[in-house]
């Protein structure tokens, strides 16, 4: 059973054609989603993909999440259904309350676009993913960022390519180094690193399999066999 | 008593008496402000190439592989399999040297709207760049800025920015030189280079309203010499808005795959008068325009003004009259107004109205194709012989081998641009196999096996020296660029980048640079399929080097065979492939060592060009070679250098000593057709053979392996300090580190 997985479009989106070929190559069916839906075309997962949605001229996300399709993304989320935000997608997640904290200027105030590592936290798994943004630098409170480590909700943190954790390999000065995080009931993922464009090995690393395979499996628990 | 004589409209709008005259006799009668405005944006230099086209006209244009040559907004060549690629580069100079982030930015928009209105999708952008040198803080904000404009517009319309090169030049310090090439792709089908439609088809203006922005861009900015004032200069650079033209890009390969156009026009230079005209002239025919219907930002802008406006993210599509509701339908759900703003008419006129009333009645062919031609007074410049004669290579060695290495490896034309290349989208749509900093990018075409390789290249000192072979030797290394990386060049785009016409040492130049491009151009079977001419690149007196940049385009049947410019392992067999002499006017270590720009450029054997292109090819094909890399700047020792480097290998060579070079020339000398290659394992007798059969000379250096760049019996240098020094030069000098020692 391909399990069917909704890629939203909104009004410039850039990876959106990336996630629904990524989909396809990992063994899903993908499934374009305008963002004026009011449904999910019955979809197992959800994914927002990377881009500059609604050329986030006023703040990355912040318009985007009032898209009549979050509604439904919410509700989904809500039910347990696993969503991915990826770059502008978990911009989006966190401007929408789904996800902790922010997303502000890269430290160093360039757009980077780079092969990094990151380690995946509980497995430490390293990842070779790109990431290309300008404003991917998480940040939240101390309260914030305090409670996210004791639930064990980082998912990724940005680290060498021997998984040591140190600032130098840090792109953004990401808050704990973190690339990539949970909701509490870790059915909501966002990360800054793209892995739709780390999943075919004719263009490079494939670190992106473990996000996809974890999306596929989440998508599949929730199709009734 | 204070009197104050006014010049002529005619003048003020940089139109000659001569053209004026012309004008009249063209009507029948004087022309009012408004055509007047409308003559002087079209027959303006950028729009018309009045000085440019006699040479240009010399180009070889023809070739099986050519679908669509130079006159439309972009060309067109067959990659079989009926899949076509669009690609054309153009120029931002101008816009950039008074704004840089907004006028390199508008750059990026006005070149994916040419792809586009072929009604291909833009997958690719490279952008060559020239600056000053970067110890000057006004030389780090243009070229921060140049950066930051195609990084913001770029990455924000989802098309990766894959190449490019960026090289420095006291001449371009109040001049830089902002070139950026688009590549798209399109089933043969969908292409709407067809001049079809005829009377009665409907003018339908798609996207941004019109403002009073960029107003005389072509005229005041892209045909005239900056001046100390150029800063008043700056409301005629546009302002983008990428967000607009991502939107823009879908409404029309949307309305394009849908059936729903018969032809598509961008507004770039001199705005709707050039696409309106130029839509009506293509088919024979004259057209009716509402400017009443042209969505405005300010309402009471003159006619003039929304005629010329340069406005950014428009197209004007031409849509047949049954299929206006769909088409209106798509832009709406993208979010964009498409307003019905004229129509094709029987005829030869182009009626422009406001407010119910003609004001504007004018030959549409008249605009669009018969603005005058110059054939423009040239002069060899009598300085040139002196600096000809003054070869660099009787000059002694001033620092030791080891030290000339480590400062041309440095040097800004050579170091690794990781600093910019970094800022770029390089990798969305998916297609990106070899991205920026290799002697070509590789893109594939979704759903097959093949792929593009595309390099864009020009030596500024070289054509300085020797105009007809720098045009030559910038088709030379494009192509040897995009043979190196295995795959069969094929068509070229241009950007021909120059002083002021008038001067005839400019003009000699140009003419001399366009004679080298179409050698070179026949002899490698690469026709040219369009480009662009940037005149005026001068300011205080100065002005840039002939800056010919050719933009090749190229073939792989298969891109997994690629091959890659980094040694991938140690224990392989490094080839030398070409012949090198005592060549080293023009050269990067001439001007960095010996402190010189002087000498003959290398010559260029286009026969031997063709040759080793041919055994690279191959060399991809049979899947002998484990890496290849063109030599270029800095010559072998260079080339080695950044194998080792982009590898993370070093190597231990023995240079050749049979030509009997001294060490400083063997390795630095920039001799044209040649290359570095690494056999696999075990396959060195094939890549040998391939050698034999194309008729390349080569010669076995030494082998790829351990942590250091060995030339044996010279000098050593360690892999790390080799990678501080070349990746280390451009954040160094950007961060103005180096002002402290």
């Amino acid at each position: 059973m391909r399990p069917r997985v909704a890629v939203i479009t909104f009004p410039g989106s850039l990876d959106d054609r990336d996630a629904l070929r990524a989909v396809a190559l990992m063994g899903g069916e993908p499934v374009s989603v305008w963002h004026t839906a009011h449904d999910l075309a019955g979809a197992d997962a959800v994914i927002l993909p990377g881009g500059f949605s609604y050329g986030d001229y006023l703040r990355t996300g912040a318009i985007a999440r009032f898209a009549p399709v979050m509604a439904p993304v919410r509700a989904f989320a809500g039910s347990g259904g696993p969503v991915l935000g990826i770059c502008n997608g978990f911009q989006i997640l966190c401007e929408a309350g789904m996800l902790p904290g922010a997303l502000i200027r890269n430290q160093g105030l360039s757009f980077i676009c780079r092969w990094v590592n990151v380690r995946v936290e509980g497995t430490q798994e390293i990842l070779q993913v790109p990431i290309k943004h300008g404003e991917g630098q998480f940040v939240a409170s101390e309260e914030q960022l305090a409670r996210i480590e004791s639930e064990g909700r980082v998912a990724f943190r940005y680290c060498s390519p021997d998984g040591t954790l140190d600032e130098a390999f840090n792109p953004n000065g990401a808050s704990h180094g973190i690339a990539g995080l949970w909701n509490e009931s870790r059915s909501v993922l966002g990360l800054m690193p793209h892995p739709e464009h780390a999943v075919d090995a004719d263009l490079g690393p494939t670190g992106g399999h473990h996000v996809f395979q974890w999306l596929l499996t989440a998508a599949r628990e929730r199709v009734p066999v | 008593m204070n009197v104050r004589i006014e010049e002529p409209l005619h003048r003020r709008l940089a139109l000659t008496d001569g053209e004026f005259a012309t004008i009249v006799a063209k009507l029948g009668r004087d022309p009012n402000p408004t055509e007047l405005a409308m003559f002087a944006a079209m027959w303006s230099e950028h729009c018309s190439y009045k000085s440019s086209k006699v040479h240009l006209l010399t180009l070889p244009t023809g070739g099986p592989q050519v679908l669509v040559g130079p006159g439309l907004d972009a060309g067109v060549i067959d990659l079989g399999d009926s899949l076509a690629c669009v690609f054309k580069m153009e120029s931002h100079s101008h816009p950039s040297a008074i704004e840089p982030v907004q006028g390199a930015a508008t750059g990026v928009g006005g070149i994916v709207r040419d792809v586009l209105s072929m009604g291909a999708r833009p997958v690719a952008l490279l952008d060559p760049l020239r600056f000053g040198p970067l110890d000057d803080g006004r030389n780090r904000y243009l070229f921060g800025g140049v950066v930051a404009g195609i990084s913001q517009y770029g990455n924000s319309i989802g098309v990766p920015t894959v190449g490019g090169e960026v090289k420095f030049a006291p001449c371009h310090s109040s001049n830089p030189t902002v070139n950026v090439m688009c590549v798209g792709f399109a089933p043969a089908e969908r292409l709407l280079a067809s001049r079809g439609g005829g009377a009665g088809d409907v003018l339908v203006l798609i996207g941004a309203s019109t403002g009073r922005d960029g107003i005389g861009g072509v005229s005041v900015l892209a045909s005239r010499t900056l001046e100390e004032d150029s800063h008043a200069s700056r409301p005629s650079v546009q302002i983008g808005d990428p967000f607009a033209e991502k939107l823009l890009i879908e409404a029309c390969l949307e309305l394009n795959t849908r059936g729903l156009l018969v032809g598509l026009q961008d507004l770039g230079g001199a705005g709707l008068t050039c696409a309106v005209s130029e839509t009506a002239a293509r088919r024979r025919l004259g057209a009716d325009l509402d400017l009443d219907h042209v969505p405005l930002r300010e309402a009471d802008m003159e006619p003039f003004e929304i005629l010329t406006s340069e406005s950014q993210e428009r197209m004007l599509a031409i849509v047949r009259p049954e299929a206006l509701p769909a088409v209106q339908q798509v832009c709406s759900t993208w979010g964009l107004s498409a307003s019905e703003i004229g129509k094709l008419r029987v005829g030869s006129q182009l009626f422009v109205r406001r407010l119910g009333k003609v004001v504007a009645r004018v030959p549409a062919v008249a605009l669009a194709d018969e603005a005058p031609v110059y054939q423009r007074p040239t002069g060899r410049p009598a300085a040139l012989d002196s600096l000809l004669e003054d070869d660099p290579a009787s000059r002694r060695m001033p620092v030791p081998l080891e030290e000339a290495f480590l400062s041309v490896l440095g040097s800004p034309n050579v170091a690794g641009m990781r600093w910019a290349f970094e800022q770029y989208d390089s990798i969305v749509q998916g297609g990106t196999v070899v991205g920026p900093g290799a002697d070509a990018a590789v893109v594939r075409i979704e759903g097959t096996l093949k792929a593009v390789a595309v390099s864009t290249d020009g030596n500024g000192r070289y054509a300085h020296l020797d105009p007809y072979l720098g045009g030559a030797h910038a088709v030379a290394e494009a192509a040897r660029n995009v043979a190196a990386v295995g795959a069969r060049p094929l068509a070229v785009t241009n950007c021909l980048n120059f002083g002021n016409p008038e001067r005839p040492e400019v003009m000699w130049a140009f003419a001399e640079a366009v004679r080298g491009i179409g050698e070179a151009c026949r002899a490698l079977a690469t026709p040219v399929t369009g480009g662009n001419v940037s005149f005026y690149n001068e300011s205080g007196g100065s002005s840039v080097y002939p800056t010919p940049v050719v933009g090749m385009v190229g073939m792989l049947e298969d891109y997994r065979l690629l091959v890659r410019s980094g040694f991938p392992a140690g224990g392989l067999s490094i080839y030398l492939l070409g012949t090198t002499l005592a060549e080293i006017g023009g050269s990067e270590f001439a001007e960095v060592v010996l402190g010189t720009v002087s000498g003959r450029p290398p010559a260029l054997d286009l026969d031997a060009e063709r040759k080793l292109h041919w055994f690279l090819g191959e060399c991809a094909r049979a899947d002998v070679a484990a890496s290849a890399h063109d030599l270029s700047d800095g010559g072998l020792a260079v080339a080695l250098a950044e194998s080792a480097i982009v590898g993370g290998i070093g190597f231990t060579v023995a240079v050749p000593v049979a030509d009997k070079l001294p060490p400083h020339i063997a390795l630095f000398s920039e001799s044209a057709s040649r290359a570095v290659v690494a056999a696999r394992e075990g396959r060195e007798a094939g890549v040998e053979r391939l050698a034999a059969a194309a008729g390349v000379p080569i010669a076995r250096l030494g082998f790829t392996g351990g942590q250091a760049l060995e030339f044996a019996g010279l000098f050593r240098v360690p892999l790390t300090d080799a990678i501080v020094v070349h990746e280390g030069a451009i954040p160094r000098l950007m961060s103005g580190q180096h002002l402290s020692r």
